[in-house]
């Protein structure tokens, strides 16, 4: 598979502190690919590194040390931001423009003849769902999803390549999160590849075909979420649902009960298993007590979980002090 | 490049209108009738005289106004606003970026520039009640305080790249303020025992603009015209100025991280 993003060992420190300067390492020594016409999910805590990588990424701020390579060329290569976009997270452009105004100003920086611009300003707001009546109105007066909107039609304006979306869903309503999903599918579908930071993991779920979790800077997991799943700790687990008996009752009939883990829910009691072979003991156990089998199915660990795996819930704090 | 730089100076220009930057010429408006009313009748037939003094003087300080006002906010806002985040990750150079504020301001000064020396021409046929050869000859003087303007946005635009809005605008003042005295600061050097207060000074001397050269709204008020040779070489001072300015600007702000 032909890379269109190469990473290698990218590492960035900030200077911190006005009196005694002391590094802060944001991202340490990332290395990923991501492939032609992929959806590639970005994600980690707040300050794990994902807009510090955009920023490198885009030449906003300068690495201290690696490469990086987009479309096969080195991110010094302003001339290939021709064939990028970038939405950035919280966007906030020139108030004084209509969105119209900005479109078509966006689209002559990238040397889009006038005819065209114009032509696909209009095409992109009714892609991104702004209403008609808004794109003469000055973006001071827009709301933060609109001014989402703006961005996610301002990033498209040149056609390219590769789209880089930073928190794509921020500020969106429910049903303009489902626009954005559906205008993300859709790119994929029209072959461009999409990179995207994003803390709604339902999100990433849906659309991505691959996805990395940062962690304090450094990269914790990157594959597809099939492979992830796999590698995690919850992969073989087996969840049975059992009714008509108690789980008191149900342990006394256990081999080896401490393997077993039972809660009590609604649809009964549900009993988490490691290996198909105990689902045979269970079954043998409900016999003897005299309930009934109500579902046996693996359990699919979701990406929140996947997630919380890798930045369990209080260790989400940076620790990147050098110095 | 070129294309890129007419965008980024279009989008300055617009922004510095819709800011209403334009609006002081609104006050400037009122100032020179109020001089052409008013004033002709208590300076004994010195009317003309005092209108382009005021009008000239009234141009340059609304202008250096502008210049480091506006001039200081063109990329500080930018940061501050992170709207750089959007622009810089099209093909755009900062130099180019950097390049089109400038022009984009430029544009604006010229507008304000040449609206005020209508004023001034005007108000002189109005005091006349007919032609005045003096409506014409001032031309040349207003030309000159268009290229300290622009050498004035240029050091505006060199501080905005690295330091503080106040900062900016202060140092920006100080070099506007010394550049008018930049002989005294020649003579200073020549003077001076010390040879490391003679390399001070000579370095200043050097390094800021001599605004002097622009200054020529008193022989202006008087009917007279600078020489060709000397507008020429005003010209080539101003252009040389700020290419070396630009270009350490650009050189600073491709080296700046925007956090």
């Amino acid at each position: 598979m032909n890379a269109i993003v190469e990473i290698e060992n990218l590492t960035k420190d900030y200077d911190v502190g006005f009196w005694r300067k002391r590094k802060v390492r944001a991202l340490d020594g990332l290395s990923l690919r991501v492939h032609k016409g992929e959806i590639f999910g970005f994600l980690g805590a707040n300050g794990a590194g994902k807009t510090t990588t955009l920023k490198l990424l885009m030449r906003l701020i300068f690495p201290t040390s690696g490469t990086a390579r987009i479309l096969d060329c080195d991110i010094a290569d302003v001339s290939m931001h021709a064939r990028i976009g970038y939405l950035p997270e919280n966007p906030y452009f020139y108030d004084y423009l209509t969105a119209l105004e900005f479109l078509n100003f966006c689209g002559d920086i990238c040397g889009i003849p006038k005819a065209e611009r114009v032509r696909r300003a209009r095409q992109l707001l009714t892609r991104v769902g702004l209403n008609e009546t808004r794109w003469n109105t000055q973006l001071r007066k827009f709301s933060k999803g609109m001014l989402q909107r703006v961005g996610l039609a301002q990033a498209l304006i040149n056609d390219p390549e590769i789209v880089f979306l930073d928190e794509p869903m921020s500020g969106l309503d429910p049903i303009g999160r489902r626009e954005v999903r559906d205008l993300i599918a859709a790119l994929r579908q029209e072959g461009k590849t999409v990179f995207m930071c994003s803390h709604i993991l339902s999100d990433i779920e849906v659309l991505c075909d691959r996805v990395a979790i940062l962690k304090n800077g450094r990269l914790a997991q990157v594959g597809a979420l099939a492979e992830l799943r796999q590698q995690s700790q919850g992969q073989n687990l087996i969840e049975v649902v059992v009714s008509a008996t108690d789980a008191a009752g149900l342990q006394r009939h256990l081999l080896e009960p401490d393997k077993f883990t039972l809660n009590s829910t609604p649809a009964g009691l549900r009993i988490e298993v490691a290996e198909e072979k105990d689902v045979d003991i269970v079954i043998a156990a409900l016999r003897k007590t005299g309930g009934k089998l109500v579902s046996v199915q693996p359990v699919r660990q979701s990406l929140e979980e996947l997630f919380l795996e890798v930045e369990p819930a209080n260790e989400g704090k940076r620790s990147g002090d050098l110095t | 490049m070129l294309g890129r730089i007419r965008a980024i100076a279009a989008n300055a220009f617009r922004e510095a209108v819709r800011d209403r930057v334009l609006y002081n010429l609104v006050f400037f408006v009122l100032l020179l009738t109020a001089a052409a009313v008013f004033l002709g009748e208590l300076s004994g037939g010195q009317e003309r005289k005092i209108i382009v003094d005021l009008g000239l003087s009234a141009m340059l300080l609304f202008g250096v106004f502008i210049a480091i006002f506006v001039g200081i906010g063109l990329v500080y806002k930018e940061i501050e606003r992170r709207t750089v985040y959007a622009i810089f990750a099209k093909p755009v150079g900062r130099g180019e970026f950097l390049v089109g504020k400038y022009f984009g301001l430029c544009l604006t000064l010229l507008v304000n520039v040449v609206a005020m020396g209508a004023g001034i021409s005007l108000a002189l046929l109005y005091v006349r009640r007919g032609w005045d050869p003096l409506a014409l000859q001032i031309w040349p003087a207003i030309l000159l305080i268009y290229f300290e303007l622009t050498i004035l946005t240029g050091v505006a635009l060199f501080f905005s790249s690295f330091s503080s809005p106040a900062l900016s605008a202060l140092l920006t003042f100080f070099v506007f303020i010394i550049g008018h005295f930049s002989a005294d600061l020649k003579t200073l050097a020549t003077s001076l025992g010390s040879t490391a207060a003679r390399l001070f000074f000579r370095t200043i001397y050097y390094a800021l603009p001599n605004l002097a050269t622009y200054s020529f709204i008193t022989p202006a008020a008087h009917g007279q015209m600078p020489s060709s040779a000397s507008m020429v070489a005003a010209l080539l001072y101003a252009l040389a100025y700020v290419v070396v300015i630009l270009a350490a600007a650009t050189l600073i702000f491709n080296r700046r991280n925007f956090k």
